[in-house]
């Protein structure tokens, strides 16, 4: 997915335009002129400068990169289903995990991604137990990181 | 001496060495599959280390990333393919050798160069180091906020790509370090009333995210074909090394001496030290119409400078706490982590610490010579493993790395969020490094401003008042405004002589 450098620059300058409003909202520190207010503002500016330069950039070039190149993959809806998943597959383990567990949560992400990249399906079913095994098992186990039981909390071991 | 021998014994024992070798393999293993990095490699393996005392702590990264470096040479030689960025100058040499059925000559320099540039990259460490530290302890808040100011300065003009692009990632990193409780006033700052966002962005998720799950979605976005392995048999990959040694031997030592240099500037790697090291062999090549070919020399000089770039960016990262490259960024977010608050006062109170870190630097270089043998045998194998079972693996590790450092699921998210973000950055030619530095010496910089500022009473010019701070000032301000002035005055003369 590659954008024009303009589009970066807009959303900067609006992006940096928020943060210099919103900061006004901190507490100035008493008798001085500098308070928390003053870094995201210095970084704010630099960012309003640097998307003013990158919009004057892209739409100087706007002849030659188009606005939007999405890239072969994007075209591809199978591909495009691929890549949604990584970022689903995090939000339903920050969902789920809690509750399924994180062995249930685990494996049933592995299993379908795994799927997803045709693996066959009794190979995926077997790496994804597997592997969710070993990681609890190292993770859990030996580094003591409270991993959530879930659902399998009664047969906890 | 004594310190050294404390330290040896520090390292010396059963736990770390076994923590050393685990290390090692899985940095060969990292290193030798291509789209994963040695620094991928730093981050999925701080999750582990987190649990570890100092020490193994910090033999574990030292080793992984050392073993990682050389082993991103071995795709690059067999398949084309470099294993990590920093062997992408030489990739097409190492093949071009391959191709000429001289796989093992290519493999076999890869690694001795690899040791020996490791080891000189270590004795500059180890004899510079100290020396500074003895010189950074009168350093105040003045030349702390200078040294940063010029360490993200560095990173802006060395990183890949366009300034300005480097200067938003820069900004970028330096908001991120923003969030949170604001150091001077304690006031929360972007944090919308969340918690969780109080103590600020996590540096771990953060690093797992722009590093570990950025590379999973240019896997899954990206059509990347199976590599074929040539079936070309690898023998004996020391069998008539001598000779190209001794014929390049002031090869061996410059690209070690530029691979360190390199590494010491803040933003720069081992990667950006081959580049170099590859332009100036073939520059002073006494037959540079060689290279591209299949020619051995210029392998030698980055072959030593990319491992002898990781030494290097250790020396700012444990005496100003300054990282050289991404992978000490990570290291001093460990550091900080472990108590052992990296800054010339850490080589007064726990010298046998740093002197550890030499100590696994040396075994580390050395055991590559048995370890790396081993990896170009195992390489065939090695290479025919699938991606599409590792990527699912890899994105499970980040999960729970994530998790683990505060056990919560907001690492996850912050993970998520980062991971997103360097993608779209990486896909539209904006260097990720910058970002990383700004969020570790955001912080830092903002906090020696401040107090600057309080003991300054305001007064702006109490930034130039001390000698060390009026040249890192100079430094810094003309690394900003001389390229465009120098730029101006060129095209005026330009324009007068026409």
């Amino acid at each position: 997915m590659r954008l024009n450098d303009a589009i970066f620059g807009i959303v900067l300058l609006i992006f940096a335009f928020a943060v210099i409003v919103y900061s006004q909202s901190f507490p100035a520190t008493f008798g001085q002129s500098y308070g928390p207010d003053l870094f995201p503002v210095l970084i704010a500016s630099g960012l309003a400068v640097c998307g003013l330069l990158l919009t004057l950039k892209g739409w100087a070039a706007r002849r030659k990169t188009p606005w939007f190149e999405s890239g072969d993959w994007a075209k591809d809806w199978h591909k495009l289903v691929t890549f949604a998943l990584v970022p689903l597959a995090l939000i339903f383990y920050i969902l789920f995990s809690e509750f399924l567990g994180f062995l249930p949560t685990a494996s049933l992400i592995l299993f379908v991604l795994l799927r997803r990249f045709s693996v066959g399906p009794l190979a995926a079913l077997g790496i994804a137990c597997a592997t969710s095994l070993v990681i609890h098992t190292i993770f859990a186990r030996f580094l003591l990181v409270p991993l959530p039981w879930g659902l399998l909390q009664p047969i906890a071991w | 001496m004594d310190v050294l021998l404390t330290a040896i014994g520090l390292v010396f024992t059963p736990y770390v060495l076994l923590v050393m070798l685990g290390a090692a393999l899985f940095g060969l293993f990292v290193g030798s599959i291509p789209g994963l990095t040695a620094t991928m490699a730093t981050a999925l393996l701080i999750p582990i280390t987190f649990f570890m005392d100092p020490v193994p702590a910090i033999a574990a990264i030292v080793t992984t990333v050392a073993m990682a470096i050389f082993a991103g040479d071995i795709p690059g030689c067999l398949l084309r393919i470099p294993g990590t960025p920093a062997s992408a100058a030489y990739a097409d040499e190492a093949h071009a050798l391959t191709a000429k059925g001289q796989a093992e000559r290519a493999l076999g320099t890869s690694l001795v160069c690899a040791v020996i540039g490791g080891l000189l990259g270590t004795l500059v460490l180890a004899t510079t180091a100290p020396l500074l530290a003895e010189f950074a302890i009168q350093f105040s808040s003045f030349e702390y906020f200078w040294l940063a100011c010029l360490g993200l300065s560095c990173a802006v003009m060395i990183s890949t790509g366009s300034v300005l692009k480097g200067a938003v990632s820069l900004l970028i990193g330096l908001f991120i370090s923003t969030i949170g409780i604001d150091i001077t006033a304690g006031h929360p700052r972007f944090t919308f009333g969340s918690v969780e966002m109080m103590g600020g962005i996590s540096f771990i998720p953060a690093m797992i995210g722009m590093f570990a799950v950025s590379e999973v979605l240019r896997y899954v976005a990206s059509s990347r074909q199976k590599p074929q392995v040539p079936q070309q048999s690898i023998g004996n990959v020391f069998r008539g090394l001598g000779p190209v040694l001794r014929r390049y031997k002031l090869n061996l030592v410059r690209g070690g001496a530029i691979g360190t240099a390199i590494g010491v500037l803040p933003g720069a790697g081992a990667d950006i030290a081959a580049w170099v090291a590859y332009a100036v062999s073939k520059r002073f090549s006494r037959e540079p119409e060689k290279f591209g070919s299949g020619h051995v020399e210029g392998l030698v000089d980055s072959g030593s400078a990319n491992n002898a770039g990781l030494s290097g960016a250790w020396v700012p990262a444990l005496v100003f706490g300054i990282p050289g490259d991404s992978i000490t960024a990570i290291v001093i977010g460990v550091l900080y982590m472990k108590g052992m608050n990296p800054g010339p006062t850490v080589f007064l109170n726990q010298p046998e610490l740093i002197y550890a870190v030499f100590v696994a630097f040396f075994l580390a270089n050395l055991a590559l010579l048995p370890l790396g043998f081993l990896a170009i045998r195992l390489a065939r194998q090695v290479l025919r493993m699938p991606q599409r079972i590792l990527m699912p693996i890899i994105l499970m590790f980040c999960i729970v790395g994530a998790f683990a450092i505060n056990n919560t699921v907001f690492g996850i998210s912050i993970m998520l969020v980062l991971g997103l973000l360097a993608y779209i950055m990486e896909e539209n030619g904006f260097p990720i490094a910058p970002t990383i530095l700004g969020i570790v010496l955001g912080t830092m910089l903002e906090d020696n401003f401040m107090s600057s500022m309080i003991k300054a009473d305001g007064d702006l010019l109490g930034f130039f008042s001390r000698p060390i701070a009026l040249s890192l000032g100079i430094v810094t301000l003309s690394i900003w405004f001389l390229p465009p002035v120098i730029r101006a005055l060129r095209k005026r003369s330009q324009r007068f002589s026409q």
